[in-house]
């Protein structure tokens, strides 16, 4: 293997906590990313230190539940949200600059998470 | 108070050759704030993946950029190799390297010339670009391709090259090095270009890490970060160090760039010493099941493939992040207190792909 990956499962409720203690303990913020699995979402909040790399994740029911932006720990994340929130309907709170559903210009509503009833009109 | 005035930049720009926009907030010539708009041209490939095998899939991972296409195909590649277990030849490694950074040097190749065209130096534009035509010929050469090698594969690369020919490469990128030595000099030693980048957007040390910049962006500022440190593919056994300035300003992304068009030719030198003789791929057989996030090192800095799989022929999840998606908060943090006259350089020098981007 080229490099251990560690992956620390966490509550959305702790997601705050967590990703500040990385960002006091020095961790680059590398991405955020989400995967629909057959029920619920997955996030991943990937951060590196020194090449070590470790993955914070946390399990969503549903794109409705409420996910505090982590932006105003590293500010970069307001691009992975807003991606989150375009791609997968991610409900995400207080990003540092939030595109209201304008950051992708996708023809059909939350395309990798779609909505049951419809397309965008 | 100065009145402020906002200017659409893009996404059609002539020192854009992809679509990207930004509100410049203006007092006077003086940019105070920059709010960035992508997603014109999101293509969604990401999920693709869920209706192409997951040997197949490395023919779209290689056409997400134009540019660093062999290594969007050979981080695919190296993610569902390391949740396969596949242990790949060592000639196909060493193949790996060299064509990644025949792509590097063809890459920072092509940025001198844009970054030259965007301060009006066009003779050294075409002076440069006539150098990449030479890395690309050689590509062509052992590919048969110029942009999309089609070289990767799941288990190894498809093609081989044979140990005569790939000394007669390293003879020519010897005669190219003279070349590129007299082309780069003019960058880092003329008075136009150096009033146009010393000084001009700087990124500190702390803001580069802090931002999650990448690349030849981070290492500009003196954040020593290259993952090609990881030793995937060969590069384990071959000897560098990743190429840092401290300056932080376009000049010092500028001269990281440069510097490392000659570590690239070192670096191939060396994997052409190496090499050993053998097999170039490895029979796969089942299908994926687990995950892994692969990191590269691009030209313009690390990637990051996710595979996710399930036992079954179509991968569960891929997500793709680009150097270019992580360096644009840099960028932003540059542009506030530059001059309008300055921007397309500062787009420049973080060397965008917005191909790359809109993945």
């Amino acid at each position: 293997m080229i490099e251990e990956q560690k992956i620390i499962n966490i509550e959305v409720g702790q997601l705050q906590d967590k990703v500040k203690g990385c960002f006091e303990q020095g961790y680059r913020l590398v991405q955020i990313s989400c995967t629909k699995l057959s029920q619920g979402l997955e996030l991943n909040y990937s951060f590196d230190k020194n090449f070590e790399f470790i993955n914070l994740r946390v399990f969503l029911s549903s794109a409705d539940t409420e996910v505090l932006s982590v932006s105003n720990i590293y500010w970069n994340a307001f691009l992975y949200e807003n991606e989150l929130h375009d791609l997968f309907g991610i409900n995400i709170k207080n990003i540092a600059i939030d595109y209201k559903g304008n950051f992708y210009r996708t023809s059909v509503k939350w395309p990798f998470n779609p909505p049951t009833e419809a397309k965008n009109d | 108070m100065t009145k402020r005035t906002i200017i659409p930049f893009g996404p059609q720009h002539p020192v854009l050759p992809e679509p990207i926009h930004l509100d410049l907030v203006l007092e006077d010539e003086k940019v105070v704030e920059a709010i960035p708009s992508v997603g014109f041209i999101h293509r969604g490939l990401e999920k693709l993946v869920e209706k192409k095998d997951f040997q197949d899939y490395v023919y779209v991972a290689e056409r997400i950029c134009g540019i660093c296409s062999f290594i969007h195909g050979m981080t695919y590649c190296i993610a569902v190799e390391e949740i396969m277990k596949l242990e790949v030849p060592q000639r196909a490694q060493y193949l790996r390297v060299i064509w990644s950074e025949l792509s590097r040097i063809h890459s920072h190749l092509l940025w001198l010339g844009l970054m030259a065209d965007s301060f009006g130096f066009e003779s050294l534009f075409m002076h440069t670009w006539k150098l990449r035509e030479g890395i690309l010929d050689i590509i062509e050469e052992t590919t048969g391709g110029r942009v999309i090698f089609g070289s990767s594969k799941v288990g190894g690369v498809r093609k081989d090259v044979s140990d005569e020919k790939l000394k007669l490469i390293v003879e020519k990128l010897k005669k190219y090095e003279k070349e590129i030595k007299e082309i780069t000099d003019v960058f880092v030693h003329d008075a136009s270009v150096k009033h146009r980048l010393v000084g001009v957007g700087i990124l500190s040390k702390n803001d580069a890490y802090e931002l999650g910049a990448v690349g030849p962006t981070a290492r500009g500022s003196g954040v020593s970060q290259d993952m090609r440190k990881l030793g995937y593919a060969a590069y384990k056994n071959i000897n560098f160090e990743p190429i840092i300035e401290t300056s932080g300003d376009c000049y010092a992304r500028c001269m990281v760039r440069i510097r490392e068009l000659f570590q690239s030719i070192d670096m191939i030198s060396q994997a052409v010493d190496k090499i050993e003789t053998g097999p170039i791929e490895v029979k796969v057989t089942g299908t994926p099941n687990g995950e892994f996030f692969a990191r590269t090192e691009q030209p313009r800095g690390e990637v990051i493939y996710y595979a996710l799989a399930d036992g079954g022929k179509f991968l569960k999840r891929l997500r793709v992040r680009t150097p270019t998606f992580s360096n644009i908060p840099a960028l932003l943090k540059i542009l506030p207190g530059s001059e309008l006259a300055d921007v397309p350089v500062l787009i420049l020098t973080i060397d965008p792909c917005i191909s790359c981007t809109e993945r």
